[in-house]
């Protein structure tokens, strides 16, 4: 009954470094989590703590000096459509393109589905995002949370082993981004897909995860694995709540930085 | 001390539902529209010129110097109308093409090789720095020499006035594609030619257009310049023989005309091939105004 299930995602060891034209920077340190599949697993730190340089490893963007990552058995050595990406920055949908060409492109040129099965499964995740409507719009006639709607959409649309998603939410105000967040669970209940999520908002990663990686400052190394069940409950023991334990853990031996985070 | 503002009382309003006042717009009177339109507004300001050049033309007398607008258009129409100067226009034009087409496959050959190896792109970055600032036309004289009196000279010289500036263009528009597109293409598994073609290509269009109009634009000023320099080369010369003829025969008119038809055409292929270029591919999609 105990065995431990096998992970969809093992990261084990792994320590990022940037070459730059003067020196190494270390972005992350001997970082080590897995992942089950279903899970909204949250990377958690504070800004410039490697999240971002560990989903782009786990994308197959860069590779581990030290380290391996493996996607069900398989070593992680270069990009590929079974993990997808979902990038913080609007401009990831081609300009040219419409919604709908936008999600088909994804699906043809990964080789996943082509022509009619394509654009069928492309129309059901636009209209599980809401974006009916839109599907013939080009993106520069979208807004900024439609956008991320669209880059989401394309993203689940590959039903691919992983989503990873590097704060897509960021960018939006704060309304949009709760009605987002809502809409990613829901999302979740209908399909059960896994993701790994970035974020530097404890609020976000409370209410979006079940469980939450968290990142020491720069360079990150792994404080702590927390669950969570998205209601911010109150620990038994130390009679604090999830996220205030958060940031109590994050920010203890740098209350400096504490402004940064916000939700 | 500033005093506090007075106390207003608050009001909660239901919107108005945009079908009750419909769109708000008025019409602009029809001068309005005129002095709206860039058109008129350049028309007009043609006119003036006509009308400036045929005053001045009138006080010289001297059709020698400088005929005037109307004997121009004369020259020009008459010309048209017995077809030699579609002929030659078309001669020009057809040397033109092949040496545009050739150049531009060249441009991109080499900027794709640019993309994929470093020595490729340091050989290009190292060419394009050394001939681009070299006027395309003095290597007319070398082409001669190698390739003898002829249209496989023209199209030398025109190959070297279009790639350069189309490979520079569309090079650093390929550079400066944004990393998270480049993630995009890559993430859906894109490598090699469909990553160049359906990723780089598209993203980098704005800049790739700009080479190809300045690539015309050189094209267009060097093959009319080779032809003032040696223009017969199968019986039938170009447009820029056609003006170097007439100024021999001193029929000043023609060749007045003969420039006229340089301008015209350049200006219809800016406006209708490559404005609508523009308007189908980079305004359509965003990345441009
Ligand atoms: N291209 C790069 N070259 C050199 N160093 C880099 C590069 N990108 C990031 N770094 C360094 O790596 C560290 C981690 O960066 P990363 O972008 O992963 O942070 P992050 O946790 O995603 O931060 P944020 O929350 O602000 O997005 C940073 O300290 C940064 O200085
Ligand atoms: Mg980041």
């Amino acid at each position: 009954m105990s065995s431990s299930p096998v992970p969809l995602l093992s990261v084990s060891g792994v320590t990022l470094q940037y070459k730059t034209l003067q020196h190494r920077v270390t972005a992350t340190y001997r970082v080590s989590f897995d992942i089950l599949s279903a899970d909204r697993f949250v990377l958690l730190g504070p800004s410039g703590c490697g999240k971002s340089t560990l989903l782009k490893a786990v994308g197959g963007y860069i590779t581990p000096v030290e380290g391996e990552i493996r996607l069900k058995g398989q070593r992680v050595v270069k990009p590929g459509p079974d993990r997808v990406m979902v990038f913080q920055e609007f401009d990831q949908l081609l300009p040219w393109k419409t919604v709908r060409q936008n999600v088909v492109f994804a699906l043809e040129a990964s080789g996943r589905l082509r022509g009619k099965a394509a654009d069928e499964r492309a129309m059901a995740y636009i209209e599980k995002v809401n974006l009916a409507r839109f599907a013939d719009a080009l993106p520069h006639t979208l807004s900024g949370g439609m956008k991320q709607r669209v880059a989401i959409a394309r993203g689940m649309a590959m039903e691919s082993d992983i989503l990873l998603m590097d704060e897509p939410f960021a960018a939006l105000d704060a309304l949009t981004r709760r009605k987002m967040q809502d809409e990613l669970l829901q999302l979740w209940e209908d399909t059960r897909f896994t993701v790994l999520f970035v974020t530097h908002s404890i609020p976000e990663a409370v209410r979006i995860g079940n469980r939450i990686l968290l990142l020491s400052p720069h360079p990150g190394q792994v404080k702590a694995e927390l669950n969570s069940d998205g209601t911010d409950p109150v620990d038994m023991r130390s009679g604090q709540r999830l996220s205030d334990r958060i940031h109590g853990m994050l920010f203890d031996d740098s209350e400096a930085v504490a402004g940064a985070v916000h939700g | 001390m500033a005093s506090l503002p007075p106390a207003r009382p608050e009001f909660v309003r239901d919107a108005a539902l945009a079908e009750e006042f419909g769109v708000v717009q008025q019409p602009l009177t029809p001068w309005d529209r005129i002095r709206n339109s860039a058109f008129a507004r350049k028309t007009a300001i043609l006119v003036v010129l006509a009308a400036l050049w045929q005053a001045y033309a009138m006080h010289l007398g001297n059709p020698l110097v400088l005929p005037t607008f109307t004997a121009t258009v004369h020259a020009l129409i008459d010309r048209t109308v017995n077809g030699e100067l579609l002929a030659r226009a078309g001669t020009s034009l057809k040397v033109l093409l092949e040496g545009y087409a050739i150049g531009l496959v060249a441009a991109f050959g080499f900027t794709v090789l640019a993309m994929t190896t470093r020595l490729g792109n340091d050989l290009l970055e190292t060419l394009t720095a050394m001939l681009n600032p070299l006027p395309a036309i003095a290597l007319l004289p070398l082409a001669l020499v190698w390739l003898g009196l002829g249209n496989p000279s023209i199209i030398f010289v025109l190959v070297h006035a279009v790639m350069w500036p189309i490979a520079l263009n569309t090079h650093s528009g390929f550079q400066a594609v944004s990393n998270t597109l480049r993630m995009v293409g890559r993430n859906y598994g894109l490598r090699g030619p469909a990553y160049i073609m359906k990723i780089l290509v598209p993203a980098a269009f704005p800049s790739i257009l700009a080479g190809l109009k300045v690539g015309w634009a050189f094209a267009w000023r060097t093959l009319i310049a080779a032809e003032l320099v040696f223009g017969t080369t199968s019986g039938s010369g170009g447009l820029g023989w056609f003006i170097y003829e007439n100024k021999n025969l001193l029929d000043i008119p023609a060749v007045f005309a003969g420039l006229f038809t340089v301008i015209i055409i350049g200006l219809l292929v800016e406006s209708l091939v490559f404005r609508t270029i523009e308007r189908r591919t980079i305004r359509k999609w965003g990345m441009q105004n």
